[in-house]
């Protein structure tokens, strides 16, 4: 795998956000040459990719066409890093989704912007880890994130 | 709590890269169609293929260019640009899509997703889905419930760290759409001045339809901290906006959304 700086991070990120992605066109670059998502070619397998994979042995499941195991995605890059998943599927669903890598945001300058609207809730807010189904509000980030989601998921309908 | 904590429902799901984005369709109900989320997608790619400012075939590059008239486009052309002047009017000139690009080319785009996913919508509610989820580029529209007991839970995307959610939104029938500087830097243009918008790190906009609450999302944040407000008067739709100095301002209406 390519050298990179990115943060391995585990654990304590934010709940099951399935692929989101942001307004505009992308420009996120899988880090090997891939068609888009609708037609993703498969990677290699887990154990060709990143470390934190750890592939069970498939096996055939139910209806949905994807095989039991865990599937490491390909990581994307993006210009604030990489993002990379693994895919748990159990019963043929995918029941888990794990990041292995995802890049830390950058700072923003913080302007200073009063404005006064007695009407509204007005407070500080939170850093909160959640479960989630969806996320609102992302961009290249997110976007290398669907992509790794993809790849991983294509193995598993092998 | 760790990532995956929560127990995922049957689903029937299908992800794929198009107007620019990903788009994701997850279905929730125990028996649905095999062909609905087909044809939810293909619906939006016939959109994409027409509306695309990408593409120089499409016909809304040839009206930009001066190649088509209206009247040689489909009928979906002439009701997005009603909708278009609609807003602009509504917005004070805020959201413009004759003046969404730096270049000055007809740009729809702000409305094209949003009209588009809610028609999508109402292609999977006509082929019997009644518990899903659309979610393209961050914008969310979630009908039903994900499984017994709950409704969706949409998160606001934390502007400074990726690892959280400034809030997380409990939702059944309704759009969430985000319009923001997150990754990108300055991306809307406010129309009014035709530069880049700034004063609020994002505007989420939560309402009935995805063609809304996308647009008054993308002119509400074009207008800086008072677009919260704004937003605030359009019936049907509340606002959570998030401030440079790292504070959340949020209509009554949102407030009643917001999981505790």
């Amino acid at each position: 795998m390519p050298t990179r700086a990115a943060v391995a991070i585990v654990a304590t990120v934010i709940g099951v956000f399935l692929l989101f992605s942001f307004k505009t066109p992308a420009q996120a670059k899988p880090r090997t040459p891939s068609a888009d998502v609708a037609q993703a070619t498969p990677t290699p397998s887990a154990s060709a990719s990143a470390s934190a994979s750890s592939a069970l042995s498939p096996t055939p499941s139910s209806s949905s066409g994807l095989k039991d195991g865990t599937y490491t995605g390909q990581d994307y890059a993006n210009q604030f890093g990489d993002v990379q998943v693994k895919v748990v599927i159990s019963g043929g669903k995918i029941t888990d989704i794990q990041p292995i890598q995802l890049p830390y945001d950058r700072q923003r300058s913080a302007e200073i912007s009063q404005y006064a609207a007695p009407l509204l809730h007005d407070e500080v807010i939170q850093q909160q880890s959640a479960n989630i189904d969806y996320l609102s509000g992302a961009t290249y980030t997110s976007y290398s994130y669907a992509e790794s989601v993809q790849s991983a998921l294509d193995q598993a309908k092998k | 709590m760790a990532i995956g904590a929560m127990p995922v429902a049957p689903r029937q799901m299908a992800v794929q890269h198009l107007m620019g984005t990903v788009i994701s369709i997850d279905v929730r109900d125990m028996e649905v169609p095999s062909g609905a989320i087909d044809a939810a997608f293909a619906w939006l790619h016939q959109v994409d293929d027409r509306f695309s400012t990408y593409k120089p075939e499409s016909e809304i590059s040839r009206l930009g260019h001066g190649e088509l008239t209206l009247e040689d486009c489909h009928p979906d052309v002439s009701q997005v640009l009603a909708i278009c002047e609609e807003l602009r009017i509504k917005s004070g000139g805020a959201f413009n899509a004759w003046r969404a690009r730096v270049d000055g080319r007809l740009d729809p785009s702000g409305v094209v997703k949003g009209w588009a996913i809610d028609r999508a919508a109402a292609i999977l509610e006509q082929a019997g889905a009644a518990n899903f989820c659309i979610n393209a580029g961050g914008d969310v529209l979630a009908h039903g419930i994900p499984e017994a007991g709950r409704k969706w839970r949409v998160g606001i995307r934390h502007p400074r760290d990726p690892q959280s959610v400034a809030t997380v939104l409990e939702v059944s029938n309704l759009a969430v759409a985000t319009s923001g500087r997150y990754e990108r830097g300055d991306h809307i243009i406010d129309g009014r001045s035709g530069e880049p918008a700034r004063g609020l790190l994002s505007l989420t906009v939560v309402g009935p339809r995805m063609t809304e609450a996308d647009a008054y999302a993308t002119a509400g944040f074009a207008m800086g901290e008072p677009g919260i407000v704004w937003t605030a008067t359009q019936a049907g739709y509340e606002a959570y906006g998030i401030t440079q100095n790292g504070r959340a301002r949020y209509t009554r209406g949102l407030a009643d959304l917001i999981s505790v």
